[in-house]
């Protein structure tokens, strides 16, 4: 009964920061390394988006020209990667499914998830 | 026990305070609507015993054909309950409408599966899709070629039944970045001309599979031009917005406007904004059925009271 009342609460307080934000923070160092080295070995260099609670992280990713991004889902639910302007859109990933796109040219690359719209990122290529 | 309701952000409509709700049981509780205030009639053992003068037709939501994760590993297992249910029914509903999520991916097996258990009931069953049903290859082709036929776009109809004007509109494709769930506007001209020659008095029922009004703009958990829709049903005088996607309870009046989600059979999910983000809600076994369900619309003729009663798989 009380999680029936709980669920008419509807206008309930902002979440806490998600926990795959707090990873995104921790593992923000340990990108910069890898990032240093990708400058190295641009063709081999693979970064790593992942999705947990709805959300990509990190939420936004700069990568050398030449670098293959690879997408991980970890909800239980499916989601897709969709480019804004259609450059790259993945199919349907189910729980552990993944994505690469290598980006063959520099710029911004605004996308989101095709089923659920507020997840968005960012991969910024130079 | 007031609580606070949908979001109106956006709507123009103004944040209020929604029902008052009078008695809660285990099971569920029926409401019926009167001159658009809606109040508890009494719990489901009493709404069984009262005469239904009008027809009566069920919701059911959100079935996940294929999830087999903790929240649930067997959604097919709790769509056969439901359905027992409705096979159970002392009076047969006239058709079922189902809010979309049939299956968990679009898979031609998860389709077969929830057809041959749907089928078991014997009545005609009217679809939109979820946002799970149009993720094949090509994107709603194996949704549309299934349950599109007489259908426009991606799937969107309606139908006039026992008087009563029944829209399934589509509010899952083309989706934009940062956006909220999607009619467009070739589908907005199609509701336009569609109720242009119906008089104020028919009594309307919409349904789509997520909410039309935004509940929950942080979770995606509304529709982007929602309002647009609802401003063409305005001037009916009995409008009725079924929805499915959040998985949990929720009920609003505002003005001569019902709205009402359904549960889901497959796995409940977290109330807005009590958990990082929505998905599969693990709680304990022997809770899950308290939390799934499926949900019985009265109409009663010549009058305007309909009640929705929310029946849950425990009960």
């Amino acid at each position: 009964m009380q999680i029936l009342i709980n669920h008419l609460r509807l206008a309930a307080a902002r979440f806490a920061p998600s926990r795959a934000l707090v990873v995104a923070m921790l593992l923000g160092p340990i990108l910069g390394a890898m990032l240093a080295f990708g400058a190295v070995a641009a063709q081999d260099a693979t970064n790593a988006v992942t999705i947990d609670n709805f959300t990509f992280s990190p939420k936004e990713l700069t990568v050398a020209l030449g670098t293959t991004v690879k997408w991980v889902n970890h909800d239980d639910i499916p989601h897709t990667v969709v480019e804004k302007k259609t450059t790259f859109r993945s199919k349907a990933l189910d729980t552990d499914d993944s994505y690469s796109f290598t980006f063959t040219s520099a710029g911004e690359f605004d996308y989101f998830c095709g089923l659920h719209p507020h997840m968005v990122g960012k991969v910024i290529v130079k | 026990m007031a609580k606070k309701g949908f979001e109106d952000r956006g709507s123009g409509l103004g944040r209020r305070e929604v029902l008052e709700c009078m008695v809660w049981a285990g099971t569920g509780v029926l409401w019926t609507v009167s001159g658009g205030v809606p109040h508890s009639v009494g719990l489901i053992g009493d709404a069984l015993a009262a005469e239904p003068t009008g027809f009566t037709f069920l919701q059911m939501s959100d079935s996940h054909i294929g999830f087999d994760k903790a929240a649930n590993p067997d959604a097919l297992g709790t769509l056969r309950e439901a359905i027992a249910k409705v096979k159970a029914m002392p009076i047969k509903p006239s058709f079922i409408i189902h809010t979309g999520d049939i299956t968990h991916l679009s898979r031609p097996a998860e389709f077969d599966n929830a057809d041959k258990v749907f089928g078991e009931t014997g009545v005609q069953i009217h679809y939109v899709p979820g946002e799970h049903d149009i993720i094949d290859e090509d994107r709603g082709k194996a949704y549309l070629e299934r349950y599109g036929k007489g259908s426009k776009g991606a799937g969107w109809y309606s139908y006039d039944d026992h008087g009563v004007h029944f829209i399934g509109l589509v509010n899952v494709v083309d989706l934009k970045g940062g956006g909220l769930g999607n009619l467009g506007a070739e589908q907005l001209a199609w509701l336009e001309a569609d109720l242009k020659d119906k008089s104020s008095s028919t009594p309307i029922v919409v349904f789509a599979h997520i909410p039309l009004q935004v509940i929950y703009r942080e979770w995606g958990w509304g529709t982007e031009d929602g309002t647009q829709a609802l401003a063409l049903v305005k001037r009916f005088g009995s409008v009725t917005v079924l929805n499915g996607h959040i998985h949990q309870l929720a009920q609003k009046v505002e003005g001569n406007m019902t709205f009402h989600t359904a549960l889901s059979t497959a796995f409940p999910q977290p109330a807005p904004g009590s958990a990082p983000s929505p998905g599969p809600m693990l709680v304990p076994a022997d809770k899950l059925r308290t939390l799934l369900g499926l949900s019985t619309v009265t109409v009663v003729q010549g009058n305007k009271p309909l009640a929705i009663i929310d029946k849950t798989l425990a009960g």
